[in-house]
């Protein structure tokens, strides 16, 4: 009998999906995927129950590739689970590394997020005339429901539990998963803790031509038709190429659009935005603090969107500030 | 390996001690701080003892990093390192933190400051374990010198200098050397003739080998760092050809242009449009003032270019920028009389014969505009009493808070002047007299027994409303004399106001091209108020003269001659070590985005556009951290200064708010 083949888990917690998404598109090679590891865990695809994988011995997966944050109690029970029973565990796109477009929910408490969606929201209104709350036991006739607990903050996989390696983007590129579970196959993997990926920036892969920087005024995207050959930041689009981690082969200002970040990072920088809005400060093309400020408010109606829209959960900030008194009652 | 960290805790006698209870602080470093293994308090940690404390410490112990927790380590920071260095640590691992300014000369609590002090130390000692051991640099000093400013301060530190046998540029702005000393008539306490003395000394520099003299010219730039600055000045344009003019003066003769001369004669006299500030000016050089210039205003007349003799005049010429190396720079760029109209009680400007201090000086000048002789505004009068106002504007809090130091003296100086050329009383209203250096106060008896007349009281206001006949025509002088607690009325015929020395308009301004910052008040902040009085923060750059605080004239010629010394210990000493705290970029991590590239205040970033990639040239980098802040890719590191050492200081200073935060954050 041939060596038995490695164990491979997949889950999926606060995120969009599109993650699973990717794994498939990297279409026929899924096969390979398939052929090389014994898939024992995907809820997306295959049909295993939470307690087959309680029943696992512990470390008994070989890799776990876990997407999406973590933002209520069952995500959490799953990533605590997940970490026990795998010995490679890998935060698995832009969510569960640094919390991406779920993180941005940071900015805002349960309640108000609750307010959101189950008082004000379109969606659940006019049908919730009682303003009814998700609750995390509810009686009812056939006896107590549960739902999962709904956390104040959400969290990234390495703020819940240790992680092995990251891999990034949003999703992560097909050709990028590929490398990263051939290099699990072959044994060939970094160093625990890193990020799986290049430790440049995306404008080391972007062909546009680049001058030193001076920045008169800041453009939304709808408002130009970028140039095709220059740098996009030299023409007032908010680019993040220059802060973030390369390896998508800079697809976004391929196609004349700007970076938007997702890759997150390059290694020992500690907060995204705050090293972008420090570049940025210091290339605006005037001396006149009015006129700062003129550009700034103009160009940047919305630099927590702009600057952390992948990485607010994971950033130094965290969250919006909380008053003392709230935090006891609302972090579980 | 885990470093075995040492601590030492200062008292600085009670500095320290009589706010923080520094043995607890030790005692509680040694047991509560990871990998410490000694720490220890002292009386004086700089002392030889302390020093040679750490030193045995460090051999016996076998520390591989040191904190010092004491004073500034402006001021002691060098001591330590060397102690270190002595016992054979590299001196860049050690750390001071500032137990003294920062903790208890601000603190009212015991305990509080006991607790801040253990933050500070907890901090520096995260800090230093991930300090790396730094090579200082050694740079060649350019034996060339830049004096910024030709008054008596800066002709001192230029003679010294030159007679040394060194090159130096001396920069003035005006057409002439020679600053306010030139204007005075006489210089207390000795009455020696101010021009007298001074004069010799203008013709020195103008003439001396070693003297490249550049009149009528800005500092417009300076970059580079100590041992080598590159300095663009901007040598104003003349109108006269520097290499043609042989000075005769028979353009100045011959111009049909007079106006009032507000620089030099304090707006009492006259000059022409085409002139030298003053007989004895050095260069002899004259200057065109375009903006009275008939010729530059209305197109006509060119008398000046007709009549002389070697073709000279040249009213195309255009300002013109030069570039110039030097290893130290002086700057004596003195001061500026206080605007006496801020005091409008006093009604100069208002009131004919309110003179201000520098106006009184022309005036009794035998060169002045009335010979010498003291007149009232009508050229004609001789007055019959004098009041001379001290602290116009100085010992103010609305104006200039500090004491100008001179004024008591120069108003003594004027009551003898008036005295002995008149017939007239002189009055002087006073808050304190200070006549506080060698001779002074034998001069201000003196001036007791010539009869000079001294009212304790600052002036209320000085009105030519007269209230009674005896003071019809007279300017009254309403004061308190405090020694009589009675209000009282003088009517005299002149008033003198001893207008405050003031900070040059744009001393900040040059300070900050420079790299010196300014006290509060506007004047330049030397090293060490009393130690290092003519050095500054920027090694290399040195201060003399009232540019860095009020100050007589033996004062501003000892500071030059001191600031002289200190740039020939430079120069003799050859080469000097720079900080190895500089920025330096991952070539692999750097993408060539180019944010860096406009940032950097000494242009020590270059573009390496075959690679892609932007550089720094270490000889250039003063250790800023503006590159390492703007970097977007995290590219740039500033060495002593990295993000590791700096959040590792944070979690320190926050050890007991923050405990969960001691362990260094999981990658990204």
């Amino acid at each position: 009998m041939s060596k038995a083949k490695p164990k491979l888990a997949l889950y999926w917690a606060a995120s969009c999906g599109g993650c699973e998404i990717a794994v498939l598109a990297v279409n026929e090679k899924i096969l390979d995927v398939a052929a090389a590891f014994d898939i024992v865990f995907w809820p997306v695809a295959v049909d295993a129950k939470v307690r087959d994988v309680e029943k696992m011995p512990d470390g008994s997966i070989d890799v776990c590739l876990f997407n999406g944050g973590i933002r209520t109690s069952e995500q959490e029970y799953m990533a605590q689970l997940l970490r026990r029973k795998s010995k490679a565990l890998v935060a698995f796109g832009s969510c569960a590394h640094e919390g991406c477009i779920p993180g941005l929910a940071n900015l805002n408490n349960r309640e108000e997020i609750f307010n959101t969606v189950y008082k004000e929201g379109s969606a659940t209104q006019p049908e919730n005339p009682k303003n009814l709350r998700p609750l995390p036991e509810t009686e009812v006739a056939e006896g107590t429901l549960h739902l999962p607990v709904f956390y104040d903050t959400l969290k990234t996989l390495n703020q819940t539990v240790a992680v092995d390696y990251y891999l990034p983007g949003c999703p992560p590129e097909a050709e990028n998963i590929l490398a990263a579970v051939t290099a699990i196959i072959e044994g060939k993997l970094p160093p625990p803790g890193s990020v799986i990926g290049k430790n440049t920036t995306v404008c080391d892969e972007c062909p546009r031509k680049r001058n030193e920087k001076k920045i008169k005024k800041f453009h939304r995207t709808w408002e130009i038709i970028p140039d095709e050959e220059t740098c996009l930041l030299e023409q007032g689009l908010l680019c993040c190429g220059i802060a973030t981690r390369a390896g998508c082969g800079a697809l976004c200002p391929a196609v004349n659009s700007p970076c938007i970040g997702c890759h997150g990072p390059n290694d020992g920088v500690l907060d995204f935005g705050a090293r972008m809005m420090s570049a940025l400060s210091s290339v605006i093309d005037s001396e006149d603090p009015e006129e700062i400020n003129r550009i700034i408010q103009e160009g940047i109606p919305d630099p927590v969107g702009s600057f952390y829209r992948f990485s607010l959960a994971a950033s130094q900030l965290r969250r919006k500030h909380r008053p003392a008194n709230e935090k006891s009652a609302t972090t579980k | 390996m885990a470093e075995r960290v040492g601590i030492y805790v200062c008292h600085c006698g009670s500095n320290i001690a009589g706010m923080v209870d520094v043995e607890e602080v030790a005692k509680w470093a040694g047991v509560a701080i990871p990998d410490v293994v000694v720490a220890r308090d002292y009386k004086f940690m700089c002392s030889s003892l302390g020093q040679q404390m750490i030193e045995e410490d460090i051999k016996k112990e076998k520390l591989t990093r040191v904190v010092v927790a004491a004073c500034s380590p402006h001021l002691h920071e060098k001591t330590f390192r060397r102690a270190c260095q002595n016992a054979g640590l590299n001196p860049f691992l050690c750390q001071m933190t500032n137990l003294r300014e920062h903790c208890s000369w601000v603190s009212t609590d015991r305990l509080a400051a006991t607790a801040k002090a253990k933050a500070l130390v907890y901090a520096a000692a995260e800090r230093v374990k991930r300090q790396q051991p730094l090579e200082p640099m050694p740079v060649k000093v350019n034996p060339t010198t830049l004096v910024v400013g030709g008054g008596i301060a800066g002709i001192q530190a230029t003679l010294e200098l030159a007679d040394a046998g060194y090159k130096v540029y001396l920069v003035e702005r005006s057409p002439s050397i020679g600053g306010h000393m030139a204007q005075f008539d006489k210089t207390f306490p000795t009455l020696d003739c101010s021009a007298c003395i001074l004069t010799p000394k203008m013709s020195e520099v103008g003439q001396h080998e070693n003297v490249t003299l550049l009149t009528y010219s800005e500092l417009e730039e300076v970059s580079g760092s100590v041992g080598n600055f590159q300095v663009k000045i901007r040598k104003k344009a003349r109108h006269v050809d520097y290499d043609k003019c042989t000075g005769c003066g028979i353009c100045i003769e011959k111009c049909p242009r007079k106006v009032i001369d507000h620089e030099f004669e304090a707006g009492l006299g006259y000059r022409k449009a085409i002139y030298t500030p003053f007989p004895q000016a050095v260069p002899r050089i004259p200057v065109i003032d375009t903006e009275s210039c008939i010729w530059f205003t209305r197109g006509k007349c060119q008398a000046c270019s007709k009549l002389c003799p070697t073709q000279a005049i040249d009213y195309d010429q255009q300002d013109e920028t030069i570039e110039i190396e030097v290893g130290n720079i002086i700057v004596s760029t003195g001061w500026n009389l206080f605007d006496c109209t801020k005091l409008p009680q006093y009604g100069y400007g208002r009131l004919a014969n309110v003179y201000t201090n520098m106006e009184f000086e022309r005036l009794c000048n035998a060169a002045g505009p009335t010979n010498g002789k003291i007149l009232m505004r009508d050229g004609k009068t001789e007055p019959d009493s004098v009041a001379i106002i001290h602290c116009v504007g100085s010992r103010d809090s609305r104006h200039n808070e500090g004491c100008s130091a001179v004024c008591c003296m120069a108003a003594l100086k004027f009551g003898h002047l008036v005295l002995e050329k008149t017939k007239a009383k002189v009055y002087s209203f006073y808050i304190d007299m200070r006549p506080n250096q060698k001779a002074y106060e034998e001069f201000y008896q003196r001036l007791l027994e010539e009869g000079m007349i001294f009212v304790r009281g600052k002036v209320a206001e000085v009105t030519d409303a007269a209230r009674q006949p005896s003071e019809e025509g007279k300017l009254i002088v309403q004061a308190e004399d405090t020694l009589l607690g009675k209000q009282q009325r003088y009517p005299v015929d002149m008033v003198i106001l001893m207008g405050a020395m003031e900070p040059q308009a744009d001393a900040k301004e040059l300070g900050l091209k420079c790299g010196i910052s300014c006290s509060m008040a506007g004047w330049y902040t030397e090293r060490h108020p009393k130690l290092d009085p003519v050095a500054t923060m920027t090694d290399g750059l040195f201060v003399a003269g009232v540019c860095q605080g009020p100050k007589d004239i033996p004062a501003s010629v000892a500071q030059g001659a001191a600031a002289a010394a200190r740039v020939m210990g430079m120069i003799t000493k050859g080469t000097v070590m720079i900080e190895p705290i500089v920025a330096s970029i991952d070539e692999e991590e750097c993408s060539g985005c180019r944010i860096c590239n406009n940032l950097c205040p000494f242009n020590a970033i270059e573009y390496d556009e075959e690679k892609g990639v932007s550089r720094v040239v270490t000889a250039l980098c003063k250790g800023c951290g503006t590159c390492v802040a703007a970097c977007p890719a995290g590219a740039i590191t500033g060495a002593h200064f990295n993000n590791q050492q700096i959040m590792a200081e944070i979690r320190g200073a926050l050890w007991d708010a923050a405990p969960e935060a001691k362990e260094e954050p999981a990658a990204v």
